[in-house]
């Protein structure tokens, strides 16, 4: 469903998303990198558990939030990528560690 | 055009203009509920929502019994709005703690504590003066600058936005009539004759009752009443959601029904000011991580500031006018701790035309004592 456009960079960067190896450009975001890991959801929500995926890729509608690098409710879309960077998915609120 | 005649005018729709509306209406009053609309400064807005027992009515016991009998009223309120509107209101009361962050405001709030207790006299006061140790094992991740903490069983807290929305819609769903964007802009008095125009037509009715928040100290002369209150304001943040964590409220942190966690709260005198300070926001994140210093790893998602309605000793005032029986007032810097009495217990009196003789201590008069030369 996603794929990249073949001007585009080449994909170089090496990313896990749910722990399955994915690579992607450098400098891409890790919403694109679920995008391209082919989910369609990376968080469920914290009142109703609705699934949701990246939708604006730019930072307004938080419908990307993962746990990233072990950091809950990160929203993907503004996080670059890096690599081997951990994009897990958010379910439901995330804890809070005392 | 004739005014729009009722048994009952209500001017406020906040939390507590809707709770003593939905009140009356319970007792059968055609009941007209005037709101001025989203000019005004709405406190019921901005509120925090600890249904709050502990730390009212120290010198004052009139006011600890007042707000403790709020208090007990307050699950019957609850699952009522809850089974009328289908609205959560997310109302827990298991006890609340006060945290003492070093060992002088321990003393202090001992001492505060105690005095609560002999000034309750036969109506009792439950509470403990908990050490760090045994704190721990109630709180989760409680900071190393925490001492102590005082305990009631009476405290609690509510989702404050969902109490408003749900007074409302019982009022109206009761045959209520709610109208908004009618800022009182007049109003005639005579003994059981009311009469306000408002942005919105012109209401009359034998009764009338003042709850317009600050709004109350410009609106009170026109009906022989006075409510010399001032604005204080409070700032508020919002965390993110997390899952539940902690089982209590204390008064500065609570983890609301969503998950969220609101830390408060100024007092702050800067007249009307609903400006944010950053250095007061400081100061309250500062504090709430020194109570849970897992806080600091939760993003703050929100934050904002609202006004308190302070009468000058900080205790509500409800009156009748003597001038024009049949006016009365009602003003408090506590509408969600309050609602519970103003709904079920204060209301009935304005039906009956009389405040109980409990309510006397609350009267505006107590202001008007010449001070000794």
């Amino acid at each position: 469903m996603f794929r990249t456009r073949p001007d585009a960079r080449p994909a170089t960067v090496e990313v896990l998303v749910e722990g399955t190896p994915v690579l992607v450009p450098e400098g891409a975001s890790a919403a694109v990198a679920v995008l391209l890991a082919g989910l369609s959801a990376i968080r469920e929500m914290p009142v109703t558990g609705s699934p949701r995926g990246p939708l604006c890729l730019m930072g307004v509608c938080f419908d990307c939030l993962a746990e990233i690098d072990g950091v809950p409710n990160r929203q993907a879309c503004m996080v670059p990528v890096a690599p081997g960077m951990r994009i897990a998915r958010q379910r439901g609120a995330r804890e809070a560690r005392p | 055009m004739p005014p729009r005649t009722s048994d009952a005018i209500v001017i406020g729709g906040g939390l507590v203009g809707a709770a003593i509306a939905w009140g009356l209406r319970g007792q059968g009053l055609e009941t007209v509920l005037l709101d001025e609309g989203d000019i005004a400064f709405r406190a019921s807005r901005g509120n925090f929502g600890l249904v709050w027992v502990q730390s009212k009515g120290l010198g004052a016991p009139w006011y600890q019994r007042w707000t403790r009998g709020s208090a007990g009223e307050w699950p019957a309120l609850a699952a009522d709005l809850g089974a009328r509107t289908g609205l959560d209101l997310a109302l827990q009361q298991p006890g609340g703690a006060h945290l003492c962050l070093s060992e002088p405001e321990f003393e202090d709030r001992a001492a505060r504590m105690a005095r609560m207790q002999s000034e309750a006299g036969n109506h009792g006061f439950d509470y403990r003066m908990i050490r760090a140790k045994e704190l721990r094992e109630m709180l989760p991740g409680l900071g190393p600058s925490v001492v102590g903490a005082s305990w009631t069983p009476y405290d609690g807290h509510v989702g404050p936005l969902a109490l408003l929305q749900a007074l409302h819609r019982a009022f109206t769903e009761a045959g209520g009539a709610y109208i908004p964007d009618a800022r009182v802009t007049g109003g005639t008095a005579a003994p059981n004759d009311f009469r306000v125009e408002t942005a919105a037509g012109a209401f009359a009715a034998p009764r009338i009752v003042l709850a317009a928040g600050l709004g109350n100290a410009d609106l009170a002369p026109r009906f022989g009443l006075d409510a010399p209150v001032r604005p204080q304001r409070g700032q508020i943040l919002v965390t993110e959601r997390a899952r539940t964590i902690l089982p209590m409220p204390t008064t500065t942190v609570r983890q609301t029904g969503e998950g969220t966690i609101m830390l408060g709260d100024s007092m702050e005198e800067v007249g009307f000011d609903t400006r944010q300070a950053p250095p007061v926001m400081a100061q309250i994140a500062q504090r709430a991580v020194l109570s849970f210093p897992w806080i600091a790893e939760l993003n703050i998602v929100r934050a904002w500031s609202a006004l308190r309605v302070m009468a000058p000793d900080g205790l509500p005032i409800y009156d009748q006018s003597d001038r024009y029986p049949g006016a009365f007032i009602a003003n408090c810097h506590s509408g969600v701790t309050l609602a519970g009495a103003h709904a079920r217990l204060l209301a009935p009196m304005i039906v009956q035309g009389s405040l109980d003789p409990v309510l006397a201590p609350f009267s505006a008069k107590r202001f008007d004592v010449p001070h000794a030369a």
